[in-house]
């Protein structure tokens, strides 16, 4: 018996299924040299869109593609070194 | 170091991924975050009706790494007893973990937790809190604090929030905890001590909701932190019914220490229509609810 | 091989059927008139005669939503209810069919309220034609002990992957003694092949079965295909029927089973226990010189249009027999007769009786009469004249 294909309501998981960076009406940018490598803005980010690259003198790095903007992460930053700037 | 896990030992692996469909500053999306750095690969989700539905995306993908159960809205609890049982008698390792809102579990799916409670299915009940249904458009539930706005509660809400980390503390379940999405490593913390136990597992996760409560995205753990700092939401934890009231509320045992109710009530949209004497009557409620949980320490 | 009789009501039979297919999770709600078949699930658990779990949970909703959990996680799953359980159940009904999750239901028919009645009728399980499930009657205890075994079999087939759910009269089969022989475990064994599912939860490996679709065209392919397979699986419904006959020596014709219909010009329709009263009926009409034959509809989903309509071409009229009814419109099996019989351009008189509602007993001489009548009305007027009769006794 060879096996049978059924349409099935199955997904798999994918990143990055709408482009959510498009949504956003402020930017958070990290000034680096106030940072203090917390992790809180990584930690508190709803999105998973702030990566730790320990490699990076950065440290914390915002996807932007996907980054809605909320500002969790500026309101989070113990020595607000993240600002919120209007989008274009 | 925050209480006994260091930030920097958390898993990076994304359970939830970048692009999904929630609002700005979403409390669900962040629990999730947190539920998958603290059970990572071993869970398996069910998730009843809610926003988490939508928060998965559109088919044929999904925005988390979590095996998820998608189920009606009345069933999550006792379709999560039948994976459960069905990996029991394949020996196969699995945490069952049910993320459901306040409809799901205080509501609607309120027998159906009961139930799996009663039996001591082995399974961990999650509560997402955001205090109305917000998948339908912010209507009141069961759940929703006394005073609020909803759109079926215009003037405000009557009646007082159902206490349900009490009433399933009163199933005498091994393990009752509330959490907040404001103290993360506190949930984290308290996923990983009730994974330990073999039983049914309850855990209510306040979860403030810039949508449905009115406040701007970027407070969603300012607001989560205000409601612990003034007594309106108490951490603690219950392990075989003995309460103990969890580090970041211990402070607020004492009345005194709390914040003014109204620095919370004044930064959400959903109190406008409150008057002062209907303040006081929140505050007293507030005290009730400190006082019989108290009685429990 | 050991031939073992055994006296048993038909949840009994059930409850054996359930043990030989080693079904792993078992979950369901008291009802009237199901609650024997857990029962005796229970004892056999807990005699060490079955191994397996129970789920003993709050309501039918549950009991439904915890089969679909464990079936949809890698195991044979069983649940059994009854009308008001299964109206409260009905949204997972949909749900698992929906999910493509193969599971097995018992449904001991009984009728809906209000007013509170535990009789047969076949009112709750004909209301759940349109779920996706595979739905077939039986008519005899030893029926319902192969038919619940053979639908594990062909809910499990890779071109079926459905859930099925089989219908046994209250009282009539469900709580009456018959002897059943049982077969043998190994038989069993060989003709029920492991634990086959279109996917399975596991931790550890990402899917997820029923997040909103991008495009609602894909939801409809996905319910085109739950026909579809329902349509397959009539194929597989013959085959299943074919082997359980050489390995048993009982066949029950697959889809529909026909009594003296080779010669026959007029048929009865019917499904369920009161079959047999038509096969006594079709006896007494034929002594008295009526060409009459008998259809069981043994599946009603899928429908086996094709099948009806090969057997009754050329004949001069058909009766169905309904035990439940759309109200406002006619019972549904003939409903279903008609429409397919018309396509398929079988131009045969069909009358509807709707008898039995609430547990109305009907007898083999109620059906004579009524066959007698329809006969010589078609042969002196030509026409049916009241199409959709109620019959009172």
């Amino acid at each position: 018996m060879s096996e049978i294909s059924h349409i099935l309501p199955l997904s798999k998981p994918k990143e990055g299924i709408s482009r959510t960076g498009t949504w956003r009406l402020k930017k958070p940018v990290i000034d680096h040299s106030k940072c203090v490598k917390c992790m809180m803005c990584w930690l508190h980010c709803p999105e998973s869109t702030i990566d730790v690259v320990e490699s990076s003198d950065k440290f914390v790095e915002v996807n932007y593609d996907f980054c809605k903007g909320c500002g969790v992460c500026a309101n989070v930053c113990p020595v607000k070194a993240i600002s919120m700037v209007p989008e274009g | 170091m925050v209480g006994g896990i260091s930030i920097r030992e958390l898993p990076r692996k994304k359970y939830l991924l970048p692009g999904n469909p929630s609002c700005p500053g979403c409390p669900e999306a962040l629990g999730l975050r947190y539920l998958g750095m603290a059970l990572g690969d071993r869970v398996i989700l069910v998730v009843p009706a809610g926003c988490s539905t939508v928060i998965e995306g559109l088919a044929p993908n999904y925005s988390m790494r979590f095996p998820i159960v998608n189920v009606p809205f009345a069933s999550a609890d006792a379709v999560a007893s039948g994976v459960a049982a069905a990996k029991e008698v394949l020996g196969e390792d699995a945490v069952v973990v049910v993320w459901a809102g306040d409809g799901a579990t205080a509501d609607i799916g309120f027998a159906t937790l009961s139930g799996a409670a009663e039996r001591g299915d082995n399974i961990i009940h999650i509560c997402v809190d955001n205090e109305a249904y917000m998948n339908t458009g912010i209507q009141r539930s069961s759940l929703t604090p006394y005073g609020a706005w909803t759109t079926t509660t215009w003037t405000g809400k009557k009646e007082r929030k159902k206490d349900v980390p009490l009433i399933m503390l009163m199933h005498k379940v091994p393990y009752v905890a509330t959490a907040s999405v404001g103290y993360p490593m506190d949930f984290i913390e308290k996923l990983r001590r009730a994974v330990l136990i073999k039983g049914f597992k309850y855990i209510h996760l306040h979860a403030p909701c810039p949508t449905g409560w009115r406040f701007d995205p970027s407070l969603t753990v300012e607001v989560a932190k205000l409601a612990v700092e003034t007594g309106m939401w108490i951490l603690f934890e219950a392990v075989n019914g003995k309460v103990k009231i969890s580090p970041p509320s211990l402070p607020y045992r004492d009345r005194s220490r709390r914040k003014p109710i109204r620095d919370y009530i004044k930064i959400q949209g959903r109190f406008r229509t409150l008057t002062d004497e209907e303040l006081k009557k929140l505050e007293s409620m507030v005290d009730d609810v400190w006082d019989t949980l108290t009685k429990f320490t | 091989m050991k031939l073992v009789v055994m006296h048993l009501t038909g949840n009994y039979a059930v409850a054996w059927a359930v043990k030989l297919s080693r079904v792993k999770v078992v979950s369901a709600y008291p009802i009237t008139p199901q609650t024997t078949i857990v029962e005796k699930i229970s004892e056999f658990v807990e005699s060490g005669m079955m191994d397996a779990k129970i789920v003993r949970v709050e309501s039918e909703h549950s009991a439904l939503a915890t089969v679909f959990g464990a079936a949809s996680s890698g195991v044979r799953a069983f649940t059994a209810t009854s009308s008001h359980g299964l109206m409260y159940m009905y949204e997972m009904v949909w749900w698992s069919a929906g999910a493509r999750v193969p599971i097995v239901m018992a449904i001991v028919t009984r009728t809906i309220g209000a007013p509170w009645n535990i009789w047969s009728d076949h009112s709750d399980f004909m209301s759940q034609r349109d779920t996706g499930w595979l739905m077939m009657f039986a008519e005899h205890n030893q029926e319902v002990l192969d038919s619940v075994i053979q639908l594990f079999r062909i809910s499990e087939d890779p071109r079926v992957y459905l859930p099925g759910m089989i219908a046994l009269d209250a009282f009539i089969l469900s709580h009456t003694t018959e002897p059943v022989d049982i077969p043998d475990q190994s038989l069993v064994d060989s003709f029920l092949p492991g634990r086959r599912q279109p996917y399975t939860f596991k931790s550890g490996d990402p899917i997820t079965m029923g997040n909103l679709p991008s495009n609602p065209r894909d939801n409809m392919r996905m319910r085109w295909d739950v026909h579809k397979s329902l349509v397959a699986a009539k194929k597989v419904i013959t085959e299943v029927d074919r082997e359980w006959s050489k390995l048993t020596g009982r066949s029950y014709g697959g889809l529909i089973e026909c009594y003296m219909c080779s010669d026959a010009k007029y048929f009865i329709i019917g499904a369920g226990a009161w079959v047999g009263d038509m096969r006594e009926a079709v006896d007494m009409l034929r002594s008295e010189g009526y060409e009459v034959g008998l259809i069981k509809l043994r599946f009603v989903r899928p429908f086996p249009a094709e099948e009806l309509a090969e057997v009754m071409r050329g004949g001069k009229g058909a009766i169905v027999f309904d035990r439940s009814v759309s109200a406002g419109s006619a019972g549904p099996l003939y409903l279903d007769t008609v429409a397919h019989l018309g396509a398929l351009n079988v131009e045969v008189p069909v009358k509807n009786v709707i008898a039995g509602i609430a547990g109305v007993d009907v007898t083999y001489n109620d059906i004579a009469s009524v066959v007698r009548s329809f006969i010589e009305e078609i042969e002196s007027k030509g026409v049916v004249s009241n199409y959709v009769e109620w019959y009172f006794r």
